[in-house]
């Protein structure tokens, strides 16, 4: 059983498709990506073809991906969106395997032109079964413990295997994404109050359980915690970053230093500063004009998906689109606040401008079934 | 097949409804993120903006002062002095390899240590300070200084760096410490940023390595603001670390001065114990070395000659090297028949020189044997026929428990690398590990401390400390850390029957101290001084049947190493035993010439609690003893830096 209403009469076809994309949205998603050629550029010092350059040509590779998967129909996502998963879940489990024995511990797999995290690929994937699985239930059954069981084995069971790797970061997107999903397709809330309470009181039995005997946390692991909530105490390490990375953010002031004339970011104190930490360099050049603009940019990404969704009356595009909304979401959230001192320091990309190609073709992906949900929505005759 | 249009709907309400809330999330943390961009960027804006303009703030990691080490009465035996080094920090220096090409202009530095060391810096993070040169002059320290400003990035400082007063009298026990290498580095679970400093030094063996954690301490840090030049502006604020814990030793670092001494020229050891509490009071390993080469920097020609010395100067042979027991062994076999009650006290053994068992003859040491001889004969005399005979009735297993509940055979817990376990066989070892049944000859020669008995010499203080006591004396060399002293419960008793135990002390007694006794030339006269023991000469060659028809080659005539080794256990004062001794003069010869002696003197030393008077000595000794107390080149008294813990 299905909601999607899709006839040949109703949905454009052939080349009227590329008429109906959401252009607003791709032009949203260019700009975002020229801001981060252009700090590229500058944190290259001036060189172009450093940084700047693959990035853009990864860009535009990801643009023809995403137009590619827009121009499928939607139904077909749906239909292969288990084959999808299970596709996803056999990548992660083989470099799983393969990875830690043969391969000196690598969790890519070399598709001749980029490297592959299959973790990157399960980001969608499990936003498109979960999708597909609540397009196939019936809505009254959405609450029943038995069949919110399933989702919760299908989010946890690549939440794990990410987690064995070790990679906090990707495990925390893939489960708060997945959850997310559940949300929307109408899980009871209380479901949701349980596990956050569940959260809460772990939380507090690990810090409480702390110097007692039955401590849970190894010594090391708490000093990271008390490096998070006081970088002072680890001024060489994770702390000393941060530190730097606010002095950078706060040096900009409201209209920044101008463009190329950040000092801070460029100098090495700060690591990764092309790829996680690349927002201080925004920050600092263009000031707070310039962050503001940056975050307004992603929520109308965000604004520009949910209206999308809201216009589709079947639950699986609807779904799909929400669920990849919110990773992304969680993608630049997450980094800005590790950024700005808000969050631990996890090693999440900010989607579309730190320089790197598996995030940026995944989330162009990811992009192109949003386009392809809304090509063939349904139209009232 | 499409679904009805009433459950499109719900699904429709249903989805706008939760976007709705989940929205109004997203919105929130977005306004949240807003919020902290205006709170860094435009309220605090002033002040990072100084912070980052005018001044970078610079975090500086301080090392803690080393725990230092200390002999039981408050002697230094590691500490610390300062160092004049130099430092560079990368960031700061732009034009790393011109700074150092000036640098060498004031401190000749090689080509090759220079390649060195760029490699160094180029590898470590551009904030790290890596160290350039160290143990500078006051004078070069200073042209640094004065030449700052042509020198970006060098940071001249004074360090710390280990030191040993007491160089080579305490390498074996306290250790040394070196730069943490990579390998050290993988062995380390979580690492201490510390470990990240270059060349920070680490406890490498002895005391220094098993105590590093308590020794270490943990890092301070100061925050310090530079300007645009890498000028030191000034500092901001510091966080003293923890400097590391003291720790002091049961030895006694002049005794420890007396036995390195005494045991000079040759490959020996010897072991004091305290019997009442299983304080090791020196723990001697000839010939040493000195532990301020190591901390400095061993050259490669100084390190292979302590590597190539076949007397092993850098082995603590006093832990690290087994030997067969030899006849020190004979007591082991004798309380483990006594308590069996497989043998009595007074029966008598005849000794014709030699034991016959099946085709295989079993000699004595003595050519025409001894007679008839009684447990105290056997033991004064040393005969080997006597043990021959009743260990057959034992059995070798029961030795063998019998020896590891005196400790040999054991690994005691004692902070130096490699403690030796050393090994007491009994018959499944044999089929264990050599996949041969036991044989009777077996037992034969572990009888009298040969074949594939094995014991170092702390094993074998322990063993005398605990016949003499009866109890069961676990030796320790650490008194206390950071002040409080460790808790150590009295030994308890073994449970042997006192009246075999004094029977052997009575024939440890004799050894010594009976014209027949094997060990009589070693007899101390003052009565309230005199010492009971065994002597021991363990062979490390097998004598052939035809060797011994043409006479057994006299130890003289033979090369070092295939000369026996000499033993010798042994304690004092007879009346009320106090003290335990185990030596051990590797290729020395005999057990009552060479080992005896020494024993005789470290025993009659610690007692005194001064070089002995000659008149312990017997008359016709005492002037050879004085021209030996002549030679010996003994340290000048040393005051405590601290006062003891235990007055």
């Amino acid at each position: 059983m299905s909601y999607l209403e899709y006839s040949i009469r109703t949905v454009p076809s052939g080349p009227a498709k590329i008429l109906h994309l959401n252009w607003a949205l791709i032009l949203l998603l260019g700009a975002v990506a020229c801001t981060g050629f252009l700090m590229l550029y500058s944190v290259a010092g001036g060189d172009f073809a450093r940084w700047a350059e693959p990035q853009a040509k990864r860009f535009a590779l990801g643009l023809a991906v995403m137009f590619v998967v827009a121009m499928v129909p939607i139904h077909i996502w749906r239909n292969i969106s288990a084959l999808a998963y299970a596709a996803a879940l056999i990548l992660l489990l083989a470099v799983e395997l393969f990875g830690s024995i043969g391969m000196g511990a690598q969790r890519w797999i070399d598709i001749g032109f980029m490297r592959l995290q299959p973790s990157e690929l399960m980001k969608i994937t499990l936003v498109m079964f979960l999708a597909a699985y609540y397009d196939w239930l019936d809505v009254d059954k959405v609450s029943h413990p038995l069949w919110v069981l399933v989702p919760v084995l299908i989010i946890l069971v690549p939440v794990a295997l990410v987690l064995v790797q070790p990679d906090l970061g990707t495990a925390l997107l893939l489960l708060i994404g997945g959850a997310a999903v559940m949300f929307l397709a109408g899980v009871h809330l209380l479901y949701f109050a349980v596990v956050a309470a569940g959260g809460v009181g772990a939380v507090v039995a690990v810090m409480w359980s702390r110097g007692t005997d039955w401590q849970l946390l190894k010594d090391y692991q708490y000093r990271r915690i008390d490096t998070f909530l006081d970088p002072s105490t680890d001024p060489l390490g994770a702390g000393y970053h941060i530190t730097q990375s606010k002095i950078a953010l706060g040096s900009g002031g409201w209209t920044g230093r101008g463009f190329m004339e950040g000092t801070q970011s460029r100098l090495n104190f700060l690591p990764e500063k092309h790829t996680d930490f690349i927002f201080t360099t925004l920050a600092e050049e263009f000031g707070f004009v310039g962050a503001i603009t940056l975050l307004v940019l992603y929520a109308l990404v965000i604004v520009f998906c949910i209206t999308s969704a809201l216009k589709m009356r079947d639950r699986y595009s609807s779904l799909l689109v929400l669920g990849i909304t919110v990773a992304f979401f969680l993608y630049f959230t997450i980094n800005m606040a590790m950024v700005m001192g808000l969050a631990p320091v996890v090693g999440v990309p900010l989607p579309l401008v730190s320089y790197g190609g598996s995030a940026m073709l995944v989330i162009l992906a990811g992009f192109g079934l949003v386009q392809s949900a809304h090509v063939h929505r349904p139209r009232s005759r | 097949m499409r679904r009805g249009e009433r459950e499109i709907q719900k699904s429709v309400t249903g989805i706008t409804r939760r976007t709705a809330m989940l929205g109004g999330a997203q919105a929130s943390v977005m306004a949240l993120l807003g919020w902290r961009m205006h709170q860094l960027q435009v309220d605090q804006a002033e002040t990072f903006r100084l912070l980052a303009e005018e001044n970078r703030i610079n975090i500086r990691l301080l090392p803690p002062a080393r725990g230092l080490i200390f002999d039981r009465n408050g002697v230094l035996l590691a500490g610390n002095e300062p160092n004049y080094r130099v430092t560079i920090v990368r960031e700061d220096a732009g034009d790393v390899d011109l700074v150092l090409a000036r640098f060498a202009e004031i401190v000749p530095l090689p080509e090759d240590e220079i390649e060195k060391l760029r490699r160094e810096i180029f590898r470590r993070s551009p904030f790290v300070p890596i160290t350039v040169a160290e143990r500078l002059t006051w004078d070069q320290l200073s042209q640094v200084a004065v030449n700052a400003p042509a020198l970006p990035g060098l940071t001249p400082e004074v360090g710390l760096s280990r030191i040993y007063p007491l160089d080579a009298d305490f390498a074996h026990v306290v250790g040394y410490v070196g730069p943490v290498s990579d390998f050290d580095l993988q062995n380390i679970e979580d690492p201490d940023p510390l470990l990240q400093i270059p060349r920070f030094q680490i406890g490498k063996t002895g005391v220094e390595k098993q105590y590093e954690p308590e020794l270490r301490g943990s890092a301070g840090t100061k925050r310090i603001e530079v300007n645009a030049a890498g000028r030191v502006m000034r500092e901001l604020d510091r966080v003293e670390g923890r400097p590391g814990a003291d720790v002091q030793l049961t030895l006694d670092y002049a005794l420890q001065n007396y036995v390195e001494a005494r045991l000079s020229g040759e490959s020996a050891a010897a072991v004091v114990i305290e019997i009442a509490t299983g304080d090791v009071l020196a723990l001697g390993s000839a010939p040493s070395f000195d532990p301020n080469l190591f901390v400095r920097g061993i050259s490669s020609t100084d390190f292979n000659g302590l590597l190539n010395d076949p007397y092993r100067p850098l082995a603590c042979k006093a832990v690290q090297g087994t030997y067969p027991p030899g006849s020190t062994f004979k007591m082991v076999t004798a309380l483990a028949a006594l308590e069996d009650g497989l043998v009595a006290p007074d029966e008598r053994v005849f000794c014709p020189g030699h034991l016959d068992l099946g085709n295989r003859r079993f000699h004595c040491w003595k050519r025409g044997g001894h007679g008839r001889m009684d447990l105290v004969d056997s033991l004064r005399e040393s005969c080997d026929v006597y043990y021959y005979d009743i260990c057959q009735r034992v059995g070798m297993d029961r030795i063998s428990a019998m020896a590891q509940k005196l400790g040999l055979g054991v690994r005691h817990d004692l902070p130096i690398n490699a403690v030796a376990e050393g090994l007491m066989p009994d018959r499944a070892w044999k089929e264990r590990t050599r996949g041969e049944p036991w044989l009777i000859g077996d037992t034969l020669n572990a009888s009298i401390g040969q074949g594939f008995l094995l014991a170092s010499p702390v094993q074998l203080a322990v063993m005398a400390a605990r016949l003499v006591s009866g109890r069961n004396v676990q030796p320790n060399m650490v008194r206390s850390v950071d002040g409080r002293p460790l808790d150590r419960p009295a030994p308890e008793s073994l449970g042997f029957d006192p009246a075999h135990l004094t029977r052997i002390r009575q024939a440890m007694d004799a050894v010594v101290n009976q014209r027949s006794g094997t060990a009589y030339s070693a007899r101390v006269v003052e009565s309230e001084y005199r010492i009971g023991g065994k002597t021991g000469t363990s062979q490390v060659r097998n004598i052939t049947a035809a060797e011994r028809a043409s006479g057994v080659v006299s130890n003289e005539d033979l090369p070092w190493e295939r000369r026996d080794h000499a033993l010798f256990v042994g304690y004092g004062p007879t009346e009320s035993p106090r003290y335990a001794i185990a030596v051990v003069v590797e290729h020395g010869g005999g057990g009552s010439a060479v080992a005896a002696p020494i024993a005789r003197d470290i025993l009659l030393r610690v007692q005194y609690g001064e070089v002995p008077p000659l008149s312990a000595y017997p008359d016709y000794l005492r002037s050879r003893i004085a021209r030996e107390q002549d030679e010996l080149v003994l340290r000048a008294p040393v005051q405590p830096s601290r006062q003891s813990d235990r007055a």
